[in-house]
């Protein structure tokens, strides 16, 4: 099979799987989850050996599927960041998917076919959105991630999720309609097109304020990326199910944003006409800002998921911050990142997780000598939180070494300055769980009903009873699993760094 | 035989109407109707080859030539005109007979089908005629079906909804009359290209000044454009189920393209924007019919309502499309108007299936219809996705010509408010969806059917056209770029 028709076929491939998933439904929930499984690990296999050495190669694998508007064309092109976006998505969908049949069982929850179908409908629009060959692509699936994930952040069906599904649909949606598209036909009715090129397409087309004007657009308009002030779907979309929380809010939705952010200021824009222009020096700001505030308000939230979603917010703002430095290193710091987040948000959340289903404790107050009974999951969520802090041997220490490096290169203090603050800040927000979790005392023997009780629906209390914490297999495998991946980034960043390099291949 | 097709086009359905009245079985005069409009767009897509294969078609009543006898002129504008008409007709009575039989007594079916067959006779005469005073005499025979068809509506405010209608319908007619008399008076032909080319010889002189300003009062009207909407909610509301989706996607579309013809065609860009400034007086109104409408929808309690009011608010994008004068803005305005009805037609053809089972359309009683009638209220999704305009769907091609328009013709505060007002249809059609799929059903209802699948197919139709026409374009975009350009500069590219 040539490289092509794969990457058409891995955005096909997770439609099947919803298509089978939806067949089997829940009468058959062995088939149903075993064939999302399969459908999960085999578009691994498929992105990883098929597409994966004709990148690598210096290829771009490109495949048209049809001519929508004369001069915009729904396409498919590899290029290495989508390669390395896609990698990350495909391949931590399978390990969420464990993590969610056992999870999803174990609570009993409704609707698991539906939450199924949606899952694997958003990481169709995830690979339509890293294979995408011009902007229009990226929004049509952009938007489709919107659309399948609204079922999922609204699983619970209460108020609660209601009112959640309202921020989030409103603010993505939103954006995306009103600056996103405005972009784009704003790109397209000065450029021609849409298409991702090498060096951009902007160059000589517009200057001077209106481009300030665009990026913005572009930057505030794929509010996935959860600049402030359009972050506020994110911590609201924490209301979904756990595996939903790991999965789209560390992976799949949120690095969809980052992606489009750094896509277009790479291959629209184009790092030359951003550096002589300065037009993304403002973004920088706006990074700097987004990530040192969303740090500070971690700080404040004692629900371990609202912690961690500002984190994400924290986090997601270093990716556009090295879009936005313009710089070669930025830019490989910021794309590195999105695989090194990844890796290590989805172990935090599959730790909460965990810890919820395991303990049925979602405030970091309650988790005071957890570690001791759940030592496996805490042990994972130490690992988590230095990747994510950037510490060696971790795979996130290298991003944030070339993030360093980009801002330097650039020549941009504050930025310097605010990423080791950030960091320094990070420490603070992560490790108190854990040095609670192993060194504080138990705070009593007895079980408490679970608190922050509009954060989980908790009516699998009856289900599991009142017995000692302990690690459900499925919940608490991936985690680990996970965690092994963020130290094993550390010793293959050299293959992250080759594949990206052939961004800046002309 | 095939050169008396555009002719026959208008005939047959206007002498099936007496045979429905004649035979007076309802089912009889289904059969008779149907056939009728069926024939009605087979000829379209027939003329419609013809025409993208040897350009305009010029049928001489009586073998009179023009611009001495009447002309039926079939060009690519009108001939897609012709093929929306006849294709919406065509599935929507292909659906009608369950939903009457709820909302229409028995006895008075056959006078359904013959009001019905009459108003699309008219529309469709209005849109092939070449003469101008033809068009007022078509449009008064499609205005007084469609009262009828309004007023057979189910509530006793139907008839007031269709008087309404009418005095502001007739006001519109006379108001185009008067047009077309002075049109008359300074050029002495009645043929639309004929009058064209001597308008151009006589220059913006008071009288054709008045003539254009009350021929785009008299069609505003008639196309409800804001402010002169006043009849059109009601209308749609109170009208029987299958009269809404039938008239939503067609009455106010064909008085759009009367008025873009007359604008373009009679008075031509330079005389109607660079003289008389037309787009200074339709663009502020397309706008405000945008924001306006589309906020009234969002209060609206009823959902028919509720898309009455969006229908406003798309006229106003159709509207803003021709007060743009670009090629691309037409483009957008003509594709909008086979998009808006493709997806209209299957909202308000969702929203009968509804009336069907339920009995109402209030937005209360639609609570949890998710779990009762889960395939209408999918349908209902797909019909609000495309009318918020998300990629793949009709309605996003629409607003991607509109945006571009205004872009390229340097209004870009304009494309703001083109998207602006876009957030607005999220905002309504998502109330609906979260009663529909977030709410448990009213306590002690009684369980209900899915709708039935005379009724669910041609809805499904639809929603499938509307994903269709998203995704292919060639068809929509294709003929609506080369008709804009006909109409712009006067010849195909």
């Amino acid at each position: 099979m040539s490289a092509s028709v794969a990457a058409a076929l891995a955005v096909l491939w997770p439609l099947l799987g919803a298509v089978l998933v939806a067949l089997f439904g829940e009468k058959r929930r062995n088939a149903r989850d075993s064939a999302s499984l399969l459908t999960a690990s085999s578009l691994l296999v498929l992105v990883a050996t098929v597409i994966l050495p004709e990148v690598q190669a210096g290829k771009r694998p490109r495949f048209e599927l049809l001519d929508v508007l004369p001069g915009v064309t729904l396409a498919f092109e590899v290029e290495p960041l989508g390669m390395l976006f896609a990698l990350v998505a495909s391949g931590l969908w399978i390990i969420t998917t464990v993590f969610a049949i056992g999870y999803m069982r174990g609570h009993n929850e409704q609707n698991q076919t539906r939450f199924f179908v949606c899952f694997a409908l958003a990481i169709a629009g995830a690979m339509g959105v890293a294979f995408a060959a011009n902007v229009f692509t990226l929004f049509v699936f952009y938007e489709a991630i919107t659309l399948s994930t609204y079922p999922l952040v609204t699983h619970h069906g209460n108020e609660t999720a209601k009112r959640a599904g309202r921020v989030y649909l409103g603010i993505l949606m939103g954006t995306s309609i009103a600056f996103l598209l405005l972009a784009m036909v704003w790109t397209y009715s000065v450029a021609g097109t849409t298409d991702f090129r090498p060096g951009g397409i902007l160059a000589g087309k517009i200057d001077g304020t209106a481009l300030v004007v665009l990026l913005g657009l572009y930057a505030f308009g794929a509010a996935k990326a959860a600049l402030m002030p359009f972050h506020r779907w994110l911590p609201a979309a924490m209301v979904a199910p756990t595996p939903v929380s790991a999965l789209l809010h560390a992976v799949a939705v949120v690095k969809a944003g980052v992606f489009t952010v750094m896509k277009i200021l790479v291959y629209i824009f184009g790092l030359d006409l951003l550096q002589t222009t300065g037009a993304s020096n403002w973004l920088t700001w706006v990074a700097v800002f987004t990530l040192l505030s969303a740090s500070i308000i971690a700080l404040s939230r004692d629900n371990l998921k609202a912690r961690l979603a500002y984190s994400t917010v924290s986090q997601l703002a270093y990716i556009v911050l090295g879009a936005a430095l313009a710089s070669t290193w930025g830019v490989i710091g910021g794309s590195m990142h999105i695989a090194m987040h990844a890796m290590g948000k989805i172990t935090l959340f599959f730790c909460a997780g965990a810890i919820y289903v395991g303990a049925h404790k979602t405030e970091i107050s309650d988790m005071r000598g957890l570690g001791r009974q759940m030592p496996f999951t805490f042990a994972a969520f130490l690992v988590g939180s230095l990747s994510v802090i950037g510490l060696p041997p971790l795979g996130g220490s290298w991003s944030k070494w070339y993030l360093a490096l980009g801002a330097a290169e650039a020549d941009h203090k504050v930025a310097l300055a605010a990423l080791m603050i950030s960091s320094l800040l990070s420490i603070v927000y992560l490790m108190p769980v854990v040095g609670r979790g192993f060194f504080s005392s138990p705070i009593a023997a007895t079980y408490e009903g679970p608190h922050g009780a509009d954060h989980e629906n908790h009516k699998d209390q009856k289900n599991h009873g009142h017995g000692a914490p302990h690690e459900p297999l499925l919940c608490v495998l991936p985690p680990v699993v996970t965690a092994a991946g963020c130290i094993a980034l550390f010793f293959f960043a050299d293959r992250i760094y080759l594949l990206l390099e052939g961004m800046f291949l002309p | 035989m095939i050169e008396h097709l555009p002719i026959l086009q208008i005939l047959v359905p206007m002498l099936t109407a007496p045979l429905c009245v004649l035979s007076r079985r309802p089912l009889v005069s289904w059969g008779l109707a149907l056939a009728a409009t069926w024939f009605a767009l087979a000829t379209s897509i027939q003329l419609l080859i013809r025409v993208l294969a040897e350009g305009t078609i010029s049928y001489e009543l009586g073998g009179w030539p023009p611009p001495w006898g009447i002309e039926l002129r079939i060009d690519l504008v009108n001939v897609f005109v012709l093929l929306t008409v006849t294709a919406i007709s065509s599935v929507v009575l292909t659906a009608a007979p369950r939903s009457l039989e709820k909302e229409i007594a028995e006895q008075r079916h056959y006078l359904f089908y013959a009001a019905y067959l009459l108003c699309m006779t008219g529309l469709l005469g209005m849109t092939a005629t070449g003469d101008a005073f033809n068009v007022f005499v078509f449009l008064e025979i499609s205005s007084l079906s469609s009262y009828i068809l309004i007023s057979m509506g189910t509530h006793r405010r139907a008839l007031h909804a269709a008087f309404q209608y009418l005095v502001m319908g007739t006001l519109g007619g006379t108001f185009v009359l008067l047009g077309v008399g002075m049109l008359y008076m300074v050029t002495g032909t009645l043929n639309i290209v004929d009058m064209g080319a001597r308008l151009g010889e006589v220059g913006p002189n008071r009288t054709v000044l008045v003539a254009l300003a009350v021929i785009v009062v008299g069609t505003s009207i008639k196309l409800a454009l804001f402010p002169l909407h006043s009849w059109l909610p009601n209308a749609y509301t109170y009208a029987p189920a299958m009269v809404t989706a039938f008239l939503a996607a067609t009455a106010t579309k064909v008085a759009y393209y009367v008025l873009v013809r007359f604008v373009f065609r009679v008075f031509g860009v330079e005389l109607a924007f660079t003289a008389l400034r037309l787009d200074a007086v339709l663009m502020p109104m397309a706008i405000l019919a945008m924001f306006i409408a589309s906020t009234v929808a969002i209060y609206q309690s009823d959902v028919k309502r509720m898309l009455a009011y969006s229908s406003l608010a798309q006229i106003g994008y159709m509207v803003l499309g021709l007060s743009l004068a670009s090629v691309t803005g037409l483009t957008g305005g003509i594709v909008h108007l086979f998009n808006h009805a493709i997806m209209k037609s299957a909202l308000f053809l969702a929203l009968a299936c509804v009336v069907l089972r339920i009995g109402s359309t209030k937005l209360d009683d639609l609570r949890g219809l998710g779990q009762r009638m889960p395939l209408t209220s999918a349908a209902f999704v797909g019909g609000g996705l495309g009318l918020i305009g998300v990629p793949m769907t009709a309605g996003f091609v629409s607003k991607w010509y509109l945006v571009l328009a205004a872009l390229e013709g340097g209004f870009w505060p304009v494309s703001v408010l083109i998207l602006l007002s876009s957030l607005l249809a999220v905002i309504y059609i998502w109330r609906v969806v979260e009663v529909i799929y977030f709410q448990s059903p009213p306590e002690g209802a009684a369980a209900v059917k899915e709708a039935p699948w005379s009724i669910l197919v041609p809805t499904w139709i639809l929603v499938g056209a509307t994903f269709y026409f998203g995704i292919s374009t060639s068809l929509t975009v294709g003929v609506a770029s080369k008709a804009a350009a006909l109409l712009v500069n006067g010849d195909a590219p």
